[in-house]
């Protein structure tokens, strides 16, 4: 029975992780993955040398993620204590479904609304236009970029990514509360001894995983934008792998990053859980 | 004093009078973030001509209202052909996905089934590390799958976190069930179909929910293993006529000749047209959003 689910894993995960070899070859698509000559580490020598384009993806992958963790991390756990601060279930539950919804939607069709409402012609701009006001200019503006891809990624998911801190939420103790009161804790003094411990868990759990993604950042909402605002402003390790490689043909160097940019994740991944459990945390699991 | 305080449902002391204003008014712009570009949407492709070019475009409000975008992109052309695509798709990789995950989730669910232990450990690890971008590519291409649809959905037909999820779900079912079954002289077959599937309703309606929204959404590998356009799925209509902003003629949508209604009532059409089957399924499915999300995230 586990057969079907089986022959994908094998041959699309474990056989496609092999295919990594031609980060050490000079892959030509006619002569196939075999045919092709090995050349040791010259793939790998733009990472060491200081290619500009490389650098620059780099760079922008790294700003993107620092921001992202800064801003777009701590967004959902603030909502979660609002959401967890109102005393109506009932428009605490319109709330959720409304705020989960923008999860549910392609990048294709959050891009759009970003532009129809924030574009040159968009909504906010035409209403300053027709009050005779000054326009602004967010969209295709490289300056802007880096700020506009958060602010999507907040609006798409930070509804979503409530749930967990909400389940959280929910399984603190009662009677902690009670008597934490009791011990003449205010409102205040409960969110920090008594809720925020209580997050602590989900908090170190979801920050491990997200370092492990910390260098894949929004590769199909980038891809969609980068045209308007140049290579430049929105290149980054994943859309430079896929600019070189499959559009660009340079097959090895780009597995070649990709490699890398695989393999560093992982360690990352391991490297914090490994943390995690010395500071006596649970992490994402136990070995 | 503190007595007094009102509580909320956890015991904790509710906020005062300012708090719950200041928390109203962050949460309704929150909502209003989400609604506002909705009911554009709706009402920008509902406009008539004169509406929407009077207001400049993207319209809050509707005037003049007609269902005449959606009959031009309806009509046979190009969007047509492309929603067709998204709708098969989705359809069999849904199935697929659903299918072959429920069934390695039963396998790995049961300790004592044959290699469950490797094949479990196999399943783990493939979260750790990602095959990349270009490998995963070239596997399509050795296979000869490039320009065919199977490229859309073998590739990621299985995801290891859902079938982790499942697995959580299928081992709380009681083992008594099982054992009574097979003393029935119930294979492992029937089992699954009779027993295992019926009482798993709402995990399995969940995780094709998932698997779906996946598929109706995905539009990466569509860009890279399709080359002929004429297979395009509608996400990638739509970055083509939305995003771009190539003008939909009357030749692209299949009628001939007439005028068409305005290019923005035709963008936001296609966009309600990708987002209506999410708002569809949606509320059926929510209430098992947060079962559907603990599972995987405390059993895994």
């Amino acid at each position: 029975m586990m057969l079907p689910a089986l022959l994908v894993f094998v041959v699309f995960h474990y056989a496609a992780l092999a295919g990594n070899v031609i980060a050490w070859k000079d892959y030509r698509p006619y002569l196939g993955i075999a045919g092709s000559d090995w050349v040791g580490w010259e793939n790998f020598e733009l990472m060491v040398t200081g290619d500009p384009a490389f650098w620059n993806a780099v760079r922008n992958t790294l700003v993107l993620t620092l921001v992202q963790t800064v801003l777009v991390f701590p967004a959902p756990i603030l909502l979660a204590l609002l959401l967890n601060s109102m005393l109506s279930q009932r428009i605490k539950r319109v709330v959720q479904s409304v705020l989960y919804l923008p999860h549910f939607l392609s990048w294709v069709v959050v891009v759009a609304i970003f532009q129809q409402v924030l574009g040159g012609g968009g909504l906010i701009n035409t209403w300053l236009r027709q009050q005779g006001m000054e326009t602004f200019d967010i969209i295709g503006n490289p300056d802007l970029f880096i700020g506009l891809l958060t602010s999507q990624v907040m609006w798409k998911d930070t509804g979503w990514a409530t749930i967990l801190f909400l389940a959280a939420l929910t399984s603190i103790d009662p009677s902690l509360y009670e008597a934490s009161q009791v011990d003449g804790a205010g409102r205040l003094r409960q969110l920090w001894h008594v809720t925020l411990p209580g997050l602590r868990g989900i908090i170190i759990l979801l920050l491990i995983l997200r370092l492990g993604d910390s260098l894949s950042v929004g590769f199909e909402q980038i891809i969609l934008q980068q045209r308007a605002v140049g290579l430049d402003a929105s290149e980054v390790l994943d859309t430079y792998v896929f600019n070189h490689g499959i559009a660009g043909n340079a097959w090895g160097e780009a597995t070649a990053v990709g490699l890398v940019k695989g393999v560093i994740g992982t360690l990352l991944v391991v490297g914090a859980n490994k943390v995690a459990h010395l500071f006596g945390e649970a992490g994402v699991y136990k070995s | 004093m503190s007595r007094h305080h009102r509580r909320l449902e956890n015991g904790q002391i509710a906020p005062g009078p300012g708090e719950r204003v200041i928390t109203g008014i962050v949460l309704l712009a929150c909502v209003l973030s989400v609604l506002i570009p909705f009911l554009g949407i709706v009402s920008t492709s509902v406009s008539s001509s004169e509406h929407i070019n009077q207001a400049g475009g993207f319209v809050l409000w509707p005037g003049g209202l007609n269902l005449d975008a959606y009959r031009s992109v309806l009509a046979g052309g190009v969007v047509t052909r492309a929603l067709m695509v998204s709708i098969g798709v989705t359809t069999v990789g849904t199935l697929l996905s659903l299918t072959a995950s429920a069934m390695m989730a039963y396998g790995l669910s049961r300790p004592g089934s044959f290699a469950h232990r490797p094949v479990l450990l196999l399943v783990l690890f493939s979260l750790l590390f990602t095959p990349g971008m270009i490998p995963s590519y070239l596997t399509v291409r050795t296979l000869g799958l490039l320009n065919t649809y199977w490229a859309l959905i073998l590739p990621g037909m299985v995801s290891a976190f859902n079938i982790i999820v499942l697995r959580a779900f299928f081992m709380n079912i009681p083992t008594e069930l099982y054992e009574s079954a097979r003393i029935d002289g119930a294979s492992d077959w029937s089992i699954f179909a009779r027993i295992v599937v019926p009482l798993s309703r709402p995990v399995l309606a969940v995780i094709g929910l998932f698997y779906a929204v996946g598929y109706w959404n995905a539009f990466f590998g569509a860009l890279i293993y399709l080359s002929d356009q004429s297979m395009w799925p509608l996400t990638l209509v739509m970055r083509t006529y939305v995003l771009d902003n190539a003008q939909l003629s009357a030749g692209d949508v299949g009628v001939a000749g007439d005028a068409l209604p305005p290019q923005p009532a035709l963008q936001m059409a296609m966009l309600l047209i990708a987002i209506a089957p999410i708002l569809f399924v949606y509320p059926f499915l929510q209430k098992h959003f947060t079962s559907g999300m603990l599972t995987g995230a405390v059993k895994g």
